[in-house]
This record gives C-alpha cells, structure tokens and sequence, in this order.
C-alpha cells in the first residue's frame, strides 16, 4: 500500500505505464506527444493530430483498460468462456494502443528532424534490400493506398533473420500478428481517422506527404537494438 | 423512371432495352439488372459495347439530409467514394466472364465463400452504398409501423430493444463495416436433414454486422436497412462521435417505407424460394434422380416481383 501512495497519477502524467490497481493490474493512459499539435502541418493539419491523439488513442486506452479489468476478474473467477469472448476487445483496443504508441514516435516537426533521410546501418539496410529510400517509399504507399478497410502498413525488422520487412495489418493488429519475430520499426496509420478531415478520400495524397515529418531517428534506434 | 435532378447532375448515358425503376419504395429487387438487359455504351472511337453500371444517384438532392448527414459528406460520400467504387468494378468486368452479370450475382460469386476475388471489394461496395441511400430519407426516423413493426416486437420484444440492438452492432463493428437489418429464412441445412415443420416462424429479423465490403447476401439473407460505419461516412459531420452518428441516423434519416417495402419483397422471394425447392424436389422424386446439389448462387427467377 505504501507503493501504491508514492504513484500518485501526477507522476504518472507523461507515462504510459498507468497505475497499480488493487489487485496489482496495471493500467494504462495516454502517453503525451513530444510535440505541438500543429507542428507537423502542412503534412498532417493540427486538427487531425488533436482528435486522433486525444479523441481515438484515449478511447483505445480507456477501452483496453475496461477490458484488462474484465479479464482480471474473468480469469480470477475462472470463467474461461468469459476470458475467450474478451480476446478481441482486447487485441483490438490493446492493439489500437500500442500501434499509435509507436506512431507519434514514428513523427517529427520538420525542425526536429522530421523527413530527414535514415543514415548509418538502418539507412544502409534499407538500400541493400529495397535498392533506395524512394523504392521503400513506392513500396510502403502502394500498399498503403491499396489496403481494404482500415489498417496499418509496417516497416518491421525480423530479428530473428536480421531482415527488414514491409507489412500490412488489418485494424489494430500489432505488427506481430504478422509474425512473432517482427520488430515495428515505422507504422503508418491509414485508418481514415488519420488523414480524412484533411485528405478526405485522397489517401494517395497523404501518404505522398507523411514522409515529409516521418522520424527515421527513432526508427534507427529500434534498428539498431535488434540488429546491433 | 430514374430520379435525377440538378444538384446531382447525372447525365444519363445511351440506354436500349432497359428497365430500372427506383423511387422512396425501391427495393433490392426492384434495383437488380436483370440478366439479360444491359445498358449498352458504346466507347467513343472504337464502337466497342460493353455492359456497364451506372453511379446511380441517392432518390433525394445531396442537401436533402442536412444538417444530419451534410450535402459536404454526400459530395465525398457519393461522388468520390461510390463513384470510385462504380468506375473500378467498370474496369476489373470488362471483358470477364462477370460482364454482362447481375451486380448481386457478381457480389456473390466474387465472395468466393470467403476467400475474396479481387473485383468483390468494388461490387459489393457499390450494392452497398446503392441500399445505403435508399435506406434514409429527408425527414426520416420514427417508428416504423404495420407488420414491420409487428415483426420487430416479436424478434425484439420492442422497437426500442430493436434499436439499442442495432446501435450497439454498428458501435462494436471493429474497423470498417456495416450493420444490418436482415430477414433471415431459418431453414435446416444439415446434409439431407430438413426442417420438419417449415412456418413463418422460422423466418426472422436479425440484426447482423459485416467487416468492410461485405454484407447478408453473401449469407443468403434478405437485407432490409443497413448504416455504414466506414469512417468516411460519417467523419466530416462528426468526427470520431460514431455512436451520435447512429442516434441520428436512427431518430432522422431511417427511411421505414423503404424497409417495409423490402420487408415484402423479402417476403415474397422467401415463399418463392420454398415453392420452387419444393416443385424442384417432387421433380426429382417422379424422375426418380439423385441429382440434389444445392443451388449455390443467388438467383434470381426471371418473373420475379416487378412494377
């Protein structure tokens, strides 16, 4: 219990990691962008980064967190039938949060580095199997453009096979429901939520634009944690 | 009569022997190609006819809705979404054995029993936008009444279970999709097992939800109301509020003469459907064949109910 005065939710403020509830389950809150709204515009408007950060990724948090209650009490009580109904709420609302987690690291202002191109040993991998950063950036936005519904297109690495991939996943899936050993390294949401207010139905346009404020500094560091 | 008007602007390409009717009552029959009529269009410069389908517009101008659904989303909606779905699946039949197909048929067919061909996503979508508008009207809402209603009650227990049981589908559809209103004809299909006391009770409304492009046909349901829960239908107007979006489309837009007037056709193709299997089966009996393979696709009988 003593534990539990020192998290006080002011502390906890710029954390994902949330608080200990009674019975120890953690929970979790929406992460803060390490940057102003509007300063990925033109690229993406500041309108479209205010409801998505603090509209869609709260309801994903707010969603996964009743559901890790439910399952809490499911598999206490051993309710098994209880604790299967309750996998695609969660693998749909955890998966909606760990994806845009990873998103509003994956963007940069311009000023912040945002654009610019990866260098050192993710640059260099990207050349070797794709042949350039412009191929991988055809590749990315072809699927993008030509996926289904809503969903994600991925930059992963397989770090079993030291490989990178390009994937596509449907809704929340995390990038791993593609494969155990694949690492997200850069996601580009192409629910219709990121990009309709300002792009309407013109996901070419925006997936053309994103690029100028993707962070390939963050996307190196994960290279390179699994391709040392 | 096609419903066309300024604010929608279609002009109207060349047509031979062709019948299409819609209004306020369309219903999913009504709507259908029929097989063996196209609307022929002859491609400038090269005199070649191909079969073709049309962006039909919704029966009411692009405004009609306001402020529930806004002229703004139907110009996006409408004339780029629908068209786009309408001008691809034009490109992927041509010159397939699909060309020349009923939009349903092809809808079906392209299913695949769940393993998608490629021209599925664009048919699919273009039958559901196509129901979608026919499904609201200026002025809609309410209750629905007659038997419609008496139906809901029973499979319900009432029109406001009925409602918080569609809303909830629409809300809990995961990504992009659409929930439904469907007449389901409950029939044994268990190898040669039948139902042994075939009624209209067995014939129900359920409310169903659908992934993406698809939607009850593909499940041999009769689709009587649908609301589309892709995000583009309702974004503009209400950005990532779905569940006030499908309170006003269920106080304001639901257009219940429409679902009543599908309520009887479905109905009707139901007890059809029965009298022909039934004729089909006293066939095989007098001929005294094995042949019993069920029918797989959709059809549609060519003296269907017409106006």
């Amino acid at each position: 219990m003593a534990l539990r005065t020192l998290l006080t939710r002011k502390n906890l403020a710029n954390s994902p990691m949330g608080m200990l509830g009674l019975r120890g389950l953690q929970t979790f809150s929406l992460p803060d962008l390490p940057y102003d709204y509007g300063t990925l515009e033109p690229a993406i408007s500041g309108d479209i980064m205010q409801l998505h950060h603090q509209k869609h990724h709260q309801t994903y948090i707010t969603n996964y967190n009743k559901a890790l209650e439910q399952l809490d009490d499911a598999v206490a009580k051993g309710d098994a039938s209880a604790v299967v109904k309750l996998q695609s709420a969660i693998k749909f609302n955890g998966g909606g949060h760990v994806n845009h987690s990873i998103f509003w690291k994956n963007l940069a202002p311009i000023r912040e580095g945002g654009g610019e191109p990866p260098k050192s040993s993710l640059g260099w991998a990207i050349d070797n199997h794709f042949g350039s950063l412009e191929v991988l950036i055809q590749k990315m936005n072809a699927e993008g453009a030509a996926l289904q519904g809503s969903g994600w297109v991925w930059l992963g690495v397989d770090k079993e096979f030291k490989r990178l991939v390009v994937e596509t996943t449907a809704n929340q899936d995390p990038l791993v429901t593609k494969g155990s050993n694949l690492v997200p390294l850069l996601g580009i949401d192409v629910w219709e939520h990121a990009y309709y207010l300002q792009y309407k139905n013109v996901r070419p346009d925006y997936l053309k634009n994103i690029w100028k404020v993707i962070n390939w500094k963050y996307a190196s560091e994960v290279y390179e944690k699994e391709c040392p | 009569m096609v419903v066309a008007n300024a604010t929608t602007g279609i002009a109207s390409p060349l047509k031979c022997a062709l019948s299409l009717s819609q209004g306020f009552q369309g219903s999913t029959r009504r709507l259908q190609w029929r097989k063996n009529e196209r609307q022929c269009v002859k491609k400038a410069g090269h005199g070649v006819i191909t079969a073709k389908f049309d962006l039909k517009p919704p029966p009411y101008p692009l405004d009609a809705l306001e402020p529930h659904m806004s002229r703004e989303t139907f110009e996006y909606h409408w004339g780029k979404h629908h068209r786009a779905y309408v001008d691809n699946l034009n490109k992927q039949i041509a010159g397939t054995e699909l060309d020349g197909m009923t939009l349903e048929d092809i809808v079906v067919l392209t299913y695949n029993k769940g393993d998608l061909l490629p021209p599925f996503n664009n048919a699919a979508q273009v039958w559901n936008h196509d129901f979608f508008w026919e499904s609201m009207k200026p002025s809609g809402g309410g209750k629905p009444a007659g038997e419609l209603l008496d139906l809901i009650n029973r499979d319900f227990g009432s029109f406001e279970e009925f409602v918080k049981e569609f809303k909830t589908a629409a809300a809990t559809q995961f990504g992009s999709g659409w929930a439904w209103l469907v007449y389901k004809a409950n029939r044994l299909e268990v190898g040669n097992a039948e139902n042994p006391l075939p009624s209209d009770e067995d014939k129900k409304l359920v409310v169903v939800k659908s992934p993406n492009a698809v939607n009850p046909l593909v499940w041999d349901y009769f689709p009587l109301l649908t609301v589309d829960v892709w995000e583009h239908a309702y974004y503009l107007d209400y950005q990532n509020r779905r569940p006030d979006y499908l309170s006003i489309f269920m106080e304001k837009l639901v257009s219940w003469e429409a679902v009543s007037s599908r309520l009887d056709s479905a109905k009707a193709r139901a007890t059809e459907r029965e009298r022909e299997e039934e004729r089909k089966k006293n066939e095989e009996e007098e001929n005294g064949t094995a042949n019993s393979e069920a029918v797989e696709m959709y059809l549609e009988s060519d003296d269907a109910v017409s106006d």
